[in-house]
């Protein structure tokens, strides 16, 4: 247990809570705005027009097989150099996340939107709904449930990636960690265990209890 | 048909994306008049576009001086307990903040983001333990050097490295963007590189002899050593001396020349020894002597 005393030391928690702050707030912002991003795409991928489905196509592929390392060293200092964008470090990585967030949910949208078979539509008209009370009441239900597990997992992906912005110089909980980690590697050697060790026991409980959420519905909705 | 309603909710989110993207956009742009490279390494390069680095007039405007430093690399740049930032290069950085009548404000950066944050205009000034470089002084404009610094080899008292041939073949921990990279990479090939982007992370994997030595800057390894029993600098002195100075964006004439005039007037009281006294002489106790690592005023 050597080195232990390294998380009593005054200072040490309250810090580490405001680097998890910053995480979390990078997180909640771009899930948060990832969602009209990813309705739009989702529903852009799904209209019957070539030009448009290619361009949503680059979009998403560009996203996916682009290290998201890379899309924030653009954003952050590609931006300011080749268009005067000076984005703040934050603000490059909402950008990155949103984006990034947004192509990913967009694919679920649309998976989730073109698995809801034609004869779903045609009973609601038949039942004397109009075009927009089959969408809300019939398809949108289903769809959501469909994409909802996958959704919350993109979102425990979206809180683990932000520990990339400690790279643009943004003081998360990482970056607070290392901090910590450096300032008393005289006095304690070891706390590199310990401090890393409550690290990852805050991302624990951020992320767990989403994954819990997802798995409920997973199998609360399975035979549905 | 299922299409004409999801336009309809489509006009909603393409209203919410959109006002993201103008969000975005004007909380990014400022008057955005250059054409990107038009002018890019030539003299005349600051001409007023948002780009090119901010003039002393703006930087007093502001109320600040934005300084590029590190945050985990104690006692050059460091966060204290208190969450204050601390360390040799610091007190450099309050100073010259304090004689512009401005307040410091810093940004934390890695080793190899000390020349990015520059010309991609994040900072005013970079005081991270800047060694000077051709190849650096190619992208960044360094004002009169303030330190000198060897490199150093630094590895477990069990397995002492105390020659640059024994590394041969070996695993040799560096941080990237240091000097210790093309150092290595020139002139001895052979050795085998474990690059790591910071240095916290370099430092532990040393602690878990994942490499068999690290290399960096000598007043750094001697200062880790000196608190970490079972490691010692093998090699104290390694490659040509090198000096460590402020640096600011290529051409950025006006800052670099106040910075100078700092300086040198800074060393007319010895400036640098008293910051050594503060920040440095507690790490390294008898380890160095100051003047082999201190420059006062830029020197000759």
């Amino acid at each position: 247990m050597h080195g232990v005393e390294i998380l009593l030391q005054p200072g040490v928690f309250p810090r580490l809570f405001s680097g998890l702050w910053v995480t979390v707030w990078i997180a909640g912002i771009s899930v948060i705005l990832s969602i009209p991003v990813g309705l739009l795409v989702g529903w852009l991928m799904t209209i019957r027009n070539g030009l448009v489905r290619a361009v949503m196509r680059v979009y998403l592929d560009f996203i996916r097989i682009m290290p998201q390392l890379a899309l924030l060293f653009i954003a952050f200092y590609g931006f300011a150099r080749a268009f005067d964008w000076n984005l703040d470090a934050t603000g490059a990585c909402v950008l990155v996340f949103v984006l990034w967030g947004g192509a990913e949910l967009g694919d679920l949208v649309r998976g989730a939107l073109e698995s809801i078979p034609r004869s779903q539509y045609e009973s609601a008209y038949v039942l004397g709904l109009d075009s927009w009370q089959t969408f809300r009441r019939i398809i949108l239900p289903q769809a959501f449930r469909r994409m909802l597990p996958a959704s919350v997992n993109l979102a425990t992906r979206i809180v683990k990636t932000t520990s990339l912005a400690a790279l643009l110089g943004v003081i998360e909980v990482i970056k607070v960690g290392q901090q910590i980690i450096d300032a008393n590697r005289f006095l304690y050697p070891q706390a590199t265990l310990w401090i890393y060790g409550v690290i990852f026991f805050m991302y624990f409980f951020i992320c767990w209890p989403l994954s819990l959420v997802a798995r409920h519905l997973e199998k609360r909705w399975a035979h549905d | 048909m299922a299409a004409k309603v999801l336009s309809r909710l489509v006009r909603a989110t393409v209203a919410v994306g959109a006002s993201i993207v103008m969000m975005a956009s004007v909380a990014a742009c400022g008057p955005s008049a250059s054409t990107p490279g038009d002018d890019r390494g030539s003299e005349g390069r600051s001409t007023g576009t948002s780009q090119s680095a901010r003039s002393l007039d703006a930087i007093k405007k502001s109320g600040k001086l934005k300084v590029a430093v590190f945050s985990d690399k104690a006692p050059f740049g460091y966060v204290d307990k208190d969450g204050k930032y601390q360390g040799y290069d610091v007190v450099l950085a309050e100073r010259l903040a304090k004689d512009l009548g401005v307040e410091p404000e810093y940004t934390s950066v890695d080793p190899a983001a000390r020349v990015d944050v520059l010309s991609s205009n994040k900072v005013d000034v970079t005081l991270a333990n800047f060694t000077v470089t051709d190849e650096r002084a190619r992208k960044v404009d360094f004002a009169k050097p303030y330190m000198k610094v060897f490199l150093g080899v630094v590895s477990p008292e069990s397995a002492p490295i105390r020659d640059v041939k024994d590394l041969e073949g070996k695993n040799l921990i560096i941080a990237k963007g240091t000097t210790a990279e093309p150092f290595f990479e020139k002139n001895y090939p052979k050795v085998k590189l474990q690059k790591y982007d910071q240095y916290a992370d370099a430092y532990s994997a040393l602690q878990d002899h994942r490499g068999d030595a690290l290399s960096t800057d000598n007043t750094e390894v001697l200062a880790w050593a000196k608190a970490n029993k079972g490691f010692t600098v093998g090699i104290t002195k390694l490659g040509d001396e090198a000096t460590i100075a402020p640096a600011v964006q290529k051409g950025n004439k006006a800052l670099l020349d106040y910075i100078n005039e700092e300086i040198v007037k800074l060393g007319k009281d010895q400036f640098f020894h008293k910051d050594y006294e503060k920040t440095l002489a507690p790490v390294y106790g008898d380890a160095a002597n100051p003047d082999d690592i201190v420059i006062e005023g830029g020197a000759d």
